[in-house]
């Protein structure tokens, strides 16, 4: 898509179509959707957009931006150790997105790992990934998935990449006036169920952020989606909505999930629910396959199923900006 | 019709009808090994357990195969077992030496859920 082309796209960026009455714009999401990875940059703001395209190729300073105060890159489900047709070289596809990290116009403050770091939860695996990921330079702050705490109830996680953890893993902290919340709702999945968080880690929530002003963007980052996006397949959290319930009266609530390996979004009032692609296999869409397994695409077009997500927050806007894009794309 | 000639109608008729009903017969116990579990085997692919209901009697030793493309766990939903992560080609078994209904899923992926009844 040329950039013109994106520019002509409804430039006012009001809601055009509210057919399900709850202020989301499906049909300029789906527009959003389908730009992203062409770098575009698409914000948000309750329920209305606007998009800027990124100038190509990409530079520094890019005014048509107005980068603000924080930039920080999400990468999800690694799964190192994965070996099947759907990818047998899951350390190429990550050095890959690792490449595209310390590629970006504008560096990332930090990243988020959203979780299935490892394939089987074991040592070498994380040892891998650390390895690969050390080239970013970068701090990084992760949440478990539920291939991370095969064998020790998330032991070795912990010790790895939570140290400062509470309970099973669940962490906040500040940057740059936005605060960050990381949630395992990995552990102690019952029969037929979803992902979970427990009493323990939402009583911690309910008191992390009871403080915290209003104004305060808040990010929220957690392995399984916490909207419910595909039941049959797992894809939700059974008790987010609790979680949620605590955020309610913030501005600004990004989301950020992983799990399902392929690009999701959703805006729920102030709460803008995203998941990232992977770095290793895509999954098929919600009921599109039997199962929600790797789904095997031809070798050329696998890196395009790939992916990073850089987000940024500039100030004064209170909605996050998300750009989602894959592995092929040269931003 | 004279005498032979009633005989042989009869084998004409009779030989093709056997030889059908033999090669029927080959058929489908091909068919049936190619496709019936072992009677104490659970086959786990496709995110889901097959079968997901299996009755055996007591003492039985069931055997999970695990032959998806991605790990999974057999955990009874009440404790009683769990496998470690079974990748592909990884078997699980237990024993079951009393009567009941054990419900179990897999511990990575909740959804799928099975039961083995033992009577």
């Amino acid at each position: 898509m040329s950039t013109k082309r994106l520019l002509d796209a409804d430039p006012s960026g009001t809601i055009e179509h509210d057919h399900n009455n709850d202020g989301i714009d499906r049909r300029g999401f789906l527009k959003c959707m389908a730009w992203a990875g062409t770098g575009a940059l698409c914000v948000l703001k309750g329920g209305v957009l606007t998009s800027r395209a990124l100038p190509s190729p990409p530079g520094r300073g890019t005014k048509s931006l107005d980068r603000g105060e924080l930039s920080f890159v999400q990468i999800s489900d690694s799964h190192m150790g994965f070996n099947k047709p759907a990818n047998p070289d899951v350390i190429a596809t990550l050095k890959a997105a690792v490449d595209k990290i310390n590629a970006l116009p504008e560096p990332p403050a930090f990243l988020l790992h959203t979780g299935d770091i490892s394939h089987l939860s074991k040592p070498e695996e994380f040892d891998n990934v650390d390895q690969i990921l050390k080239v970013t330079n970068k701090e990084i702050f992760f949440v478990p998935g539920e291939h991370d705490v095969l064998n020790d109830e998330g032991a070795t996680f912990r010790e790895r990449y939570a140290k400062s953890s509470k309970g099973q893993g669940w962490q906040s902290f500040d940057k740059n006036g936005v605060h960050f919340v990381g949630l395992v709702n990995v552990m102690n999945l019952k029969a037929g169920g979803l992902g979970t968080l427990g009493n323990e880690q939402l009583e911690w929530l309910e008191d992390d952020v009871r403080h915290l002003k209003s104004s305060t963007p808040i990010v929220v980052f957690a392995h399984i989606p916490l909207w419910t996006v595909y039941p049959d397949w797992g894809w939700g959290t059974e008790d987010s909505a609790q979680a949620l319930s605590y955020l309610k009266r913030f501005g600004s609530v990004t989301v950020l999930n992983g799990h399902i390996h392929q690009i999701m979004q959703k805006v729920e009032g102030n709460v803008t629910f995203h998941t990232a692609c992977s770095t290793a296999f895509p999954q098929p869409a919600p009921g599109a396959a039997e199962g929600p397994g790797p789904m095997k695409v031809p070798a050329d077009q696998l890196r395009k199923v790939l992916g990073i997500t850089d987000v940024n927050y500039m100030r004064g806007h209170h909605a996050l900006a998300l750009v989602d894009s894959s592995l092929t794309q040269t931003i | 019709m004279t005498k032979r000639n009633s005989i042989v109608s009869t084998l004409v008729l009779i030989l093709p009808l056997g030889l059908i009903a033999f090669l029927m017969l080959q058929a489908m116990q091909a068919h049936s090994e190619e496709t019936k579990n072992k009677p104490t085997e659970v086959r786990v692919d496709n995110f889901t357990f097959g079968p997901d209901t299996l009755t055996v009697p007591a003492n039985t030793t069931v055997t999970w195969v695990n032959k998806d493309d991605i790990p999974h766990t057999v955990a009874s939903a009440d404790g009683v077992f769990k496998s470690k992560a079974l990748d592909t080609d990884d078997k699980y078994s237990y024993t079951f030496t009393k009567a009941g209904t054990y419900s179990y899923f897999c511990s990575i992926h909740p959804k799928m859920v099975g039961k083995i009844v033992v009577q």
